[in-house]
Protein backbone atom coordinates (compact mmCIF):
# COMPACT_ATOMS: atom_id res chain seq x y z
CA UNK A 1 0.00 0.00 0.00
CA UNK A 2 2.87 2.42 1.05
CA UNK A 3 4.67 1.86 -2.49
CA UNK A 4 1.87 3.35 -4.23
CA UNK A 5 2.34 6.70 -2.56
CA UNK A 6 5.48 6.98 -2.56
CA UNK A 7 5.93 8.90 -5.96
CA UNK A 8 3.21 11.40 -5.10
CA UNK A 9 5.14 11.64 -1.33
CA UNK A 10 8.04 12.58 -3.11
CA UNK A 11 6.85 15.23 -5.49
CA UNK A 12 5.48 17.06 -2.35
CA UNK A 13 8.56 16.54 -0.76
CA UNK A 14 10.50 18.24 -3.85
CA UNK A 15 7.47 20.55 -4.05
CA UNK A 16 8.41 21.49 -0.32
CA UNK A 17 12.32 21.44 -0.77
CA UNK A 18 12.03 23.91 -2.94
CA UNK A 19 10.03 26.15 -1.49
CA UNK A 20 11.54 26.02 1.75
CA UNK A 21 14.45 26.23 0.51
CA UNK A 22 16.26 23.26 2.67
CA UNK A 23 19.23 22.36 0.64
CA UNK A 24 20.70 19.18 0.60
CA UNK A 25 18.25 18.73 3.95
CA UNK A 26 16.24 15.75 4.21
CA UNK A 27 12.73 16.63 4.39
CA UNK A 28 9.31 14.38 5.52
CA UNK A 29 7.22 13.66 3.48
CA UNK A 30 3.86 16.07 3.08
CA UNK A 31 1.77 13.43 4.07
CA UNK A 32 3.32 13.22 7.29
CA UNK A 33 2.30 16.44 9.64
CA UNK A 34 4.91 18.05 11.91
CA UNK A 35 5.08 15.97 15.40
CA UNK A 36 3.01 18.00 18.45
CA UNK A 37 5.50 18.18 21.83
CA UNK A 38 2.95 17.73 25.20
CA UNK A 39 3.55 18.73 28.33
CA UNK A 40 2.11 18.19 31.34
CA UNK A 41 1.08 20.99 33.79
CA UNK A 42 0.35 18.68 37.52
CA UNK A 43 1.59 19.57 41.18
CA UNK A 44 2.74 22.76 39.95
CA UNK A 45 5.28 21.33 37.49
CA UNK A 46 6.00 21.70 34.05
CA UNK A 47 7.17 18.12 32.70
CA UNK A 48 8.90 17.51 30.66
CA UNK A 49 10.85 20.79 32.24
CA UNK A 50 12.93 21.12 29.86
CA UNK A 51 12.76 20.36 26.45
CA UNK A 52 14.82 20.53 22.70
CA UNK A 53 12.55 20.40 19.37
CA UNK A 54 13.18 21.54 15.94
CA UNK A 55 11.79 24.85 14.66
CA UNK A 56 8.37 24.69 13.54
CA UNK A 57 7.40 22.03 16.25
CA UNK A 58 4.23 22.82 17.95
CA UNK A 59 4.35 22.78 21.55
CA UNK A 60 0.91 21.57 23.89
CA UNK A 61 0.77 22.32 27.13
CA UNK A 62 -1.95 20.26 29.03
CA UNK A 63 -3.12 21.48 32.74
CA UNK A 64 -3.79 18.32 34.65
CA UNK A 65 -3.54 19.91 38.30
CA UNK A 66 -6.31 20.77 40.06
CA UNK A 67 -6.01 24.57 40.05
CA UNK A 68 -5.52 26.97 36.99
CA UNK A 69 -2.07 27.82 35.58
CA UNK A 70 -0.66 29.82 32.67
CA UNK A 71 2.69 29.63 30.51
CA UNK A 72 4.25 32.84 30.20
CA UNK A 73 7.21 33.85 28.48
CA UNK A 74 8.78 37.07 30.75
CA UNK A 75 10.19 38.16 26.99
CA UNK A 76 6.58 38.42 25.37
CA UNK A 77 7.05 35.92 23.13
CA UNK A 78 4.35 34.14 24.18
CA UNK A 79 1.61 34.02 27.23
CA UNK A 80 -0.97 31.67 27.45
CA UNK A 81 -4.79 32.87 29.01
CA UNK A 82 -5.33 31.44 32.48
CA UNK A 83 -5.53 26.99 32.21
CA UNK A 84 -8.13 25.88 34.55
CA UNK A 85 -8.30 22.06 35.27
CA UNK A 86 -8.22 20.20 31.57
CA UNK A 87 -7.50 23.11 29.66
CA UNK A 88 -4.76 22.79 27.02
CA UNK A 89 -2.91 25.74 24.99
CA UNK A 90 -0.14 25.15 22.43
CA UNK A 91 1.88 27.53 20.60
CA UNK A 92 4.43 27.27 17.38
CA UNK A 93 7.97 27.95 17.76
CA UNK A 94 9.20 29.43 14.41
CA UNK A 95 12.43 30.93 15.50
CA UNK A 96 15.31 29.36 16.89
CA UNK A 97 16.82 30.35 20.60
CA UNK A 98 15.81 28.89 24.44
CA UNK A 99 12.70 29.92 25.56
CA UNK A 100 12.31 30.51 29.11
CA UNK A 101 8.55 30.08 30.85
CA UNK A 102 7.01 30.37 33.97
CA UNK A 103 3.12 30.06 35.69
CA UNK A 104 2.70 34.03 36.35
CA UNK A 105 0.67 32.44 39.54
CA UNK A 106 2.98 30.50 40.84
CA UNK A 107 6.06 31.86 39.40
CA UNK A 108 8.16 29.48 40.89
CA UNK A 109 6.97 26.64 38.37
CA UNK A 110 9.30 27.32 35.48
CA UNK A 111 10.24 25.42 32.23
CA UNK A 112 12.37 25.62 29.26
CA UNK A 113 11.83 25.06 25.45
CA UNK A 114 15.49 25.03 23.28
CA UNK A 115 14.36 25.49 19.83
CA UNK A 116 17.43 24.29 17.26
CA UNK B 1 -6.57 21.47 78.55
CA UNK B 2 -3.73 22.28 80.06
CA UNK B 3 -1.66 19.23 78.20
CA UNK B 4 -2.00 20.96 75.09
CA UNK B 5 -0.90 24.43 75.96
CA UNK B 6 2.19 22.94 77.39
CA UNK B 7 2.51 21.43 73.95
CA UNK B 8 2.41 24.68 72.21
CA UNK B 9 4.76 26.18 73.94
CA UNK B 10 8.08 24.62 72.84
CA UNK B 11 11.06 27.10 74.54
CA UNK B 12 10.09 28.24 78.05
CA UNK B 13 13.38 29.12 79.53
CA UNK B 14 12.21 31.46 82.08
CA UNK B 15 8.75 28.80 83.14
CA UNK B 16 6.67 31.92 82.94
CA UNK B 17 4.35 30.54 79.86
CA UNK B 18 6.07 32.90 77.46
CA UNK B 19 7.64 31.39 74.05
CA UNK B 20 9.26 34.34 72.39
CA UNK B 21 11.35 32.82 70.33
CA UNK B 22 11.18 30.69 67.50
CA UNK B 23 7.67 29.15 65.45
CA UNK B 24 4.84 28.74 67.37
CA UNK B 25 2.49 26.41 65.37
CA UNK B 26 -0.99 27.48 65.84
CA UNK B 27 -3.05 24.34 64.24
CA UNK B 28 -6.84 24.63 64.64
CA UNK B 29 -8.31 22.01 66.55
CA UNK B 30 -12.06 20.89 66.97
CA UNK B 31 -13.74 22.19 69.70
CA UNK B 32 -11.56 24.76 71.32
CA UNK B 33 -9.24 27.65 69.93
CA UNK B 34 -6.08 29.21 70.89
CA UNK B 35 -5.24 32.49 72.21
CA UNK B 36 -2.53 34.66 71.04
CA UNK B 37 -1.64 38.13 73.35
CA UNK B 38 0.82 40.25 72.48
CA UNK B 39 1.61 42.58 75.24
CA UNK B 40 3.78 45.40 74.12
CA UNK B 41 5.62 43.08 71.78
CA UNK B 42 5.91 39.77 73.62
CA UNK B 43 3.92 37.23 73.14
CA UNK B 44 1.71 35.22 75.38
CA UNK B 45 -0.51 32.10 74.50
CA UNK B 46 -3.32 29.92 76.23
CA UNK B 47 -5.36 27.36 75.19
CA UNK B 48 -8.67 28.73 75.88
CA UNK B 49 -11.36 27.48 79.10
CA UNK B 50 -7.53 27.62 81.39
CA UNK B 51 -7.93 30.78 82.65
CA UNK B 52 -10.95 32.34 81.96
CA UNK B 53 -10.73 36.07 84.32
CA UNK B 54 -7.51 36.12 81.63
CA UNK B 55 -9.37 35.37 79.10
CA UNK B 56 -12.37 37.91 79.68
CA UNK B 57 -9.71 40.34 80.25
CA UNK B 58 -7.86 39.91 76.69
CA UNK B 59 -11.41 39.70 75.15
CA UNK B 60 -13.14 42.54 76.53
CA UNK B 61 -11.36 44.72 74.00
CA UNK B 62 -11.65 48.15 72.50
CA UNK B 63 -11.33 47.13 69.52
CA UNK B 64 -12.51 43.78 67.49
CA UNK B 65 -12.33 42.36 64.08
CA UNK B 66 -12.19 39.12 61.69
CA UNK B 67 -9.58 37.71 59.26
CA UNK B 68 -11.06 35.44 56.37
CA UNK B 69 -9.37 34.44 53.68
CA UNK B 70 -9.08 32.33 50.63
CA UNK B 71 -12.65 31.69 49.56
CA UNK B 72 -11.94 30.33 46.02
CA UNK B 73 -15.58 31.27 44.94
CA UNK B 74 -15.51 28.74 42.13
CA UNK B 75 -13.20 25.69 43.17
CA UNK B 76 -14.64 23.26 42.84
CA UNK B 77 -12.51 20.30 42.89
CA UNK B 78 -12.21 16.71 45.33
CA UNK B 79 -10.91 19.33 48.77
CA UNK B 80 -14.06 20.84 48.56
CA UNK B 81 -17.03 20.73 45.90
CA UNK B 82 -19.31 23.38 47.71
CA UNK B 83 -16.81 26.34 48.41
CA UNK B 84 -20.29 28.50 48.84
CA UNK B 85 -21.64 26.42 51.36
CA UNK B 86 -18.38 26.80 54.07
CA UNK B 87 -18.08 30.63 52.78
CA UNK B 88 -21.79 30.60 54.51
CA UNK B 89 -20.78 28.64 57.49
CA UNK B 90 -17.98 31.45 57.41
CA UNK B 91 -20.60 34.02 57.70
CA UNK B 92 -22.81 32.14 60.16
CA UNK B 93 -19.90 31.57 62.54
CA UNK B 94 -18.55 35.56 62.11
CA UNK B 95 -22.32 36.57 63.15
CA UNK B 96 -22.29 34.33 66.14
CA UNK B 97 -18.84 35.70 67.84
CA UNK B 98 -19.86 36.68 71.17
CA UNK B 99 -18.14 39.78 70.29
CA UNK B 100 -19.25 41.43 67.19
CA UNK B 101 -16.12 42.72 64.86
CA UNK B 102 -16.14 46.36 63.45
CA UNK B 103 -15.14 45.23 60.41
CA UNK B 104 -13.67 41.92 58.21
CA UNK B 105 -10.56 41.50 56.33
CA UNK B 106 -10.39 39.11 53.68
CA UNK B 107 -6.60 38.43 52.92
CA UNK B 108 -7.16 37.52 49.22
CA UNK B 109 -7.98 34.57 46.73
CA UNK B 110 -11.24 35.92 47.21
CA UNK B 111 -12.22 34.16 43.93
CA UNK B 112 -10.65 31.12 42.15
CA UNK B 113 -10.74 32.63 38.36
CA UNK B 114 -10.83 36.18 38.56
CA UNK B 115 -14.79 35.35 36.77
CA UNK B 116 -17.36 38.20 37.01
CA UNK B 117 -19.95 35.90 38.83
CA UNK B 118 -17.29 34.70 41.17
CA UNK B 119 -16.52 38.24 42.49
CA UNK B 120 -20.46 38.63 42.33
CA UNK B 121 -21.44 35.79 44.20
CA UNK B 122 -19.03 36.86 47.52
CA UNK B 123 -19.80 40.09 47.33
CA UNK B 124 -23.51 38.86 47.47
CA UNK B 125 -22.72 36.10 50.58
CA UNK B 126 -20.99 38.58 52.70
CA UNK B 127 -24.09 40.81 52.69
CA UNK B 128 -25.24 38.61 55.05
CA UNK B 129 -22.73 39.38 57.68
CA UNK B 130 -23.69 41.58 60.67
CA UNK B 131 -20.69 43.55 59.87
CA UNK B 132 -21.30 45.91 57.49
CA UNK B 133 -17.33 47.11 56.92
CA UNK B 134 -14.80 44.74 54.63
CA UNK B 135 -11.79 45.18 53.64
CA UNK B 136 -9.78 43.48 50.66
CA UNK B 137 -6.88 42.70 49.75
CA UNK B 138 -6.04 40.67 46.60
CA UNK B 139 -4.68 37.40 46.15
CA UNK B 140 -2.91 35.85 42.98
CA UNK B 141 -6.01 34.21 41.91
CA UNK B 142 -7.69 37.71 41.45
CA UNK B 143 -5.99 39.38 39.33
CA UNK B 144 -5.67 36.76 36.47
CA UNK B 145 -7.28 39.24 34.10
CA UNK B 146 -5.83 42.12 32.92
CA UNK B 147 -3.86 42.42 36.01
CA UNK B 148 -6.15 42.96 38.49
CA UNK B 149 -8.20 45.65 36.83
CA UNK B 150 -11.74 43.94 37.79
CA UNK B 151 -10.42 43.33 41.18
CA UNK B 152 -9.93 46.67 41.81
CA UNK B 153 -12.77 48.35 40.24
CA UNK B 154 -14.74 46.20 42.63
CA UNK B 155 -11.91 46.63 46.04
CA UNK B 156 -9.84 49.54 45.07
CA UNK B 157 -11.53 52.91 45.65
CA UNK B 158 -9.21 55.29 47.38
CA UNK B 159 -6.75 52.84 46.74
CA UNK B 160 -2.81 53.07 45.46
CA UNK B 161 -1.49 51.58 42.39
CA UNK B 162 -2.29 47.82 42.57
CA UNK B 163 -4.50 48.57 45.34
CA UNK B 164 -2.59 49.00 48.60
CA UNK B 165 -3.93 51.67 51.08
CA UNK B 166 -4.17 52.15 54.83
CA UNK B 167 -6.73 53.71 57.31
CA UNK B 168 -6.93 54.20 61.43
CA UNK B 169 -9.75 52.62 63.64
CA UNK B 170 -9.56 53.27 67.40
CA UNK B 171 -5.68 54.09 67.27
CA UNK B 172 -4.68 51.00 65.51
CA UNK B 173 -2.83 51.94 62.24
CA UNK B 174 -3.95 49.21 59.60
CA UNK B 175 -2.37 48.52 55.83
CA UNK B 176 -3.50 46.79 53.49
CA UNK B 177 -0.54 45.68 50.90
CA UNK B 178 -0.66 44.28 47.67
CA UNK B 179 2.17 41.44 47.35
CA UNK B 180 0.44 39.50 44.28
CA UNK B 181 1.19 41.45 40.72
CA UNK B 182 4.05 41.36 38.45
CA UNK B 183 5.98 38.61 39.90
CA UNK B 184 9.17 37.57 38.48
CA UNK B 185 9.68 34.07 37.44
CA UNK B 186 11.28 31.90 39.82
CA UNK B 187 9.98 34.13 42.55
CA UNK B 188 8.33 34.78 45.83
CA UNK B 189 5.63 37.35 46.62
CA UNK B 190 6.46 41.04 45.75
CA UNK B 191 5.42 44.36 47.07
CA UNK B 192 7.45 46.25 44.86
CA UNK B 193 9.17 49.58 44.74
CA UNK B 194 6.41 51.81 44.55
CA UNK B 195 4.59 50.47 47.09
CA UNK B 196 7.42 49.88 49.14
CA UNK B 197 8.19 53.97 48.62
CA UNK B 198 4.52 54.60 49.64
CA UNK B 199 4.45 52.69 52.73
CA UNK B 200 7.82 54.69 53.66
CA UNK B 201 5.69 57.92 53.44
CA UNK B 202 2.21 56.34 55.09
CA UNK B 203 4.09 55.65 58.25
CA UNK B 204 6.33 57.98 58.65
CA UNK B 205 4.12 60.61 60.56
CA UNK B 206 2.91 57.95 63.57
CA UNK B 207 4.48 57.64 67.22
CA UNK B 208 6.19 54.95 67.74
CA UNK B 209 3.46 53.60 70.36
CA UNK B 210 0.84 53.12 67.60
CA UNK B 211 -0.61 49.64 67.43
CA UNK B 212 0.25 48.80 63.40
CA UNK B 213 -2.00 45.80 61.66
CA UNK B 214 -0.23 45.00 58.27
CA UNK B 215 -2.10 42.83 55.88
CA UNK B 216 -1.55 40.59 53.14
CA UNK B 217 -1.98 37.88 50.98
CA UNK B 218 1.27 35.87 50.58
CA UNK B 219 3.29 35.37 54.04
CA UNK B 220 5.53 39.31 54.32
CA UNK B 221 8.22 36.16 55.96
CA UNK B 222 10.02 33.21 54.69
CA UNK B 223 7.48 30.44 55.51
CA UNK B 224 8.60 28.04 52.79
CA UNK B 225 10.48 29.65 49.61
CA UNK B 226 10.33 26.40 47.37
CA UNK B 227 6.57 26.94 47.66
CA UNK B 228 6.59 30.34 46.90
CA UNK B 229 5.53 30.59 51.00
CA UNK B 230 7.34 34.05 50.98
CA UNK B 231 7.97 37.78 49.46
CA UNK B 232 10.91 38.89 48.17
CA UNK B 233 11.32 42.36 48.97
CA UNK B 234 9.46 41.98 52.71
CA UNK B 235 12.92 42.84 54.99
CA UNK B 236 12.41 46.80 53.22
CA UNK B 237 9.05 46.96 54.18
CA UNK B 238 9.31 45.36 57.93
CA UNK B 239 12.40 47.62 58.02
CA UNK B 240 10.36 51.12 58.09
CA UNK B 241 8.37 49.27 60.58
CA UNK B 242 10.93 48.25 63.00
CA UNK B 243 10.72 51.43 64.89
CA UNK B 244 6.82 50.71 66.23
CA UNK B 245 6.10 48.94 69.80
CA UNK B 246 3.31 46.83 67.99
CA UNK B 247 3.60 45.21 64.86
CA UNK B 248 0.97 42.60 63.35
CA UNK B 249 1.15 41.06 60.18
CA UNK B 250 -1.79 38.83 58.97
CA UNK B 251 -1.25 37.11 55.81
CA UNK B 252 -3.02 34.16 53.84
CA UNK B 253 -2.27 32.08 50.84
CA UNK B 254 -0.77 29.26 52.47
CA UNK B 255 -4.51 27.72 53.89
CA UNK B 256 -3.22 26.89 57.74
CA UNK B 257 -2.22 28.54 60.74
CA UNK B 258 1.19 29.55 61.92
CA UNK B 259 2.52 32.06 64.27
CA UNK B 260 6.53 33.94 64.17
CA UNK B 261 7.52 36.07 66.64
CA UNK B 262 10.35 38.34 65.54
CA UNK B 263 11.03 41.28 68.09
CA UNK B 264 8.03 43.40 68.18
CA UNK B 265 6.41 42.06 65.05
CA UNK B 266 3.93 39.13 65.27
CA UNK B 267 3.15 37.14 61.64
CA UNK B 268 0.08 35.32 61.74
CA UNK B 269 -1.36 33.26 58.66
CA UNK B 270 -5.14 32.54 58.48
CA UNK B 271 -7.06 29.02 57.32
CA UNK B 272 -9.03 29.02 54.35
CA UNK B 273 -12.84 29.27 53.86
CA UNK B 274 -12.28 27.00 51.10
CA UNK B 275 -9.84 24.22 51.33
CA UNK B 276 -6.66 23.17 53.75
CA UNK B 277 -3.33 23.11 52.09
CA UNK B 278 -0.70 20.26 52.95
CA UNK B 279 2.23 21.42 55.93
CA UNK B 280 5.18 23.05 54.13
CA UNK B 281 7.45 20.02 52.31
CA UNK B 282 4.96 17.22 53.72
CA UNK B 283 3.67 17.01 49.76
CA UNK B 284 5.08 16.76 46.70
CA UNK B 285 3.26 20.32 45.51
CA UNK B 286 1.07 22.96 47.94
CA UNK B 287 -2.14 22.20 46.13
CA UNK B 288 -5.80 21.74 47.58
CA UNK B 289 -5.00 18.96 49.98
CA UNK B 290 -8.43 15.75 50.45
CA UNK B 291 -9.22 15.41 54.19
CA UNK B 292 -11.36 12.48 55.28
CA UNK B 293 -15.04 13.30 54.90
CA UNK B 294 -16.20 14.97 58.32
CA UNK B 295 -13.01 16.44 58.61
CA UNK B 296 -13.45 19.43 56.22
CA UNK B 297 -15.14 22.06 58.57
CA UNK B 298 -11.67 22.00 61.34
CA UNK B 299 -9.35 22.71 59.04
CA UNK B 300 -10.86 25.46 57.49
CA UNK B 301 -11.87 28.73 59.73
CA UNK B 302 -12.01 32.50 61.21
CA UNK B 303 -9.52 34.33 62.57
CA UNK B 304 -10.59 36.65 65.26
CA UNK B 305 -8.55 39.74 66.77
CA UNK B 306 -9.52 41.93 69.61
CA UNK B 307 -7.35 44.75 70.96
CA UNK B 308 -7.35 44.57 74.86
CA UNK B 309 -8.20 47.82 76.31
CA UNK B 310 -5.30 49.69 78.49
CA UNK B 311 -2.57 48.33 76.58
CA UNK B 312 -1.46 47.40 72.65
CA UNK B 313 -1.86 43.86 72.45
CA UNK B 314 -4.01 42.11 69.98
CA UNK B 315 -5.66 39.08 71.25
CA UNK B 316 -5.98 36.36 67.67
CA UNK B 317 -7.80 33.83 68.09
CA UNK B 318 -8.17 30.94 65.34
CA UNK B 319 -11.81 29.42 65.61
CA UNK B 320 -12.10 26.58 63.32
CA UNK B 321 -15.62 26.30 61.38
CA UNK B 322 -16.41 23.11 63.38
CA UNK B 323 -15.74 25.09 67.01
CA UNK B 324 -18.53 25.48 69.36
CA UNK B 325 -20.33 28.58 68.24
CA UNK B 326 -20.95 29.73 71.64
CA UNK B 327 -17.04 29.65 72.63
Amino acid sequence: MRRAFVPIAMLAGIASLLLAGNHGRMVRAAADPPAKVSISIDNFSFTPNSITVAAGTTVVWTNQDDVPHNVTNPSKEFKSPTLDTGERWEFTFKKTGTFDYYCTIHPQMTGKVIVQ
Amino acid sequence: MADEAKDLIRRDPNHDGVDRRGFLTCMAWAGTGLMCVMQGGVLESFAMGLDPAREKRARSGELAFVQISDSHMGFNKAANPDVAATLQTTIDRINALPVTPEFVLHTGDITHLSKTQEFDTVQQMLKGLRTSTVHFVPGEHDVLSDNGAEYRDRFGQGASGHGWYSFDQKGVHFVGLVNVVDLKAGGLGQLGREQLEWLENDVRGLKSSTPIVVFAHIPLWSVYPEWGWGTEDAEQALGYLKRFGSVSVLNGHIHQTMQKVEGNVTFHTAMSTAFPQPAPGSAPSPGPMVVPAGKLRSVLGITDVQLAKGSHSLAVVDHSLESDAKS
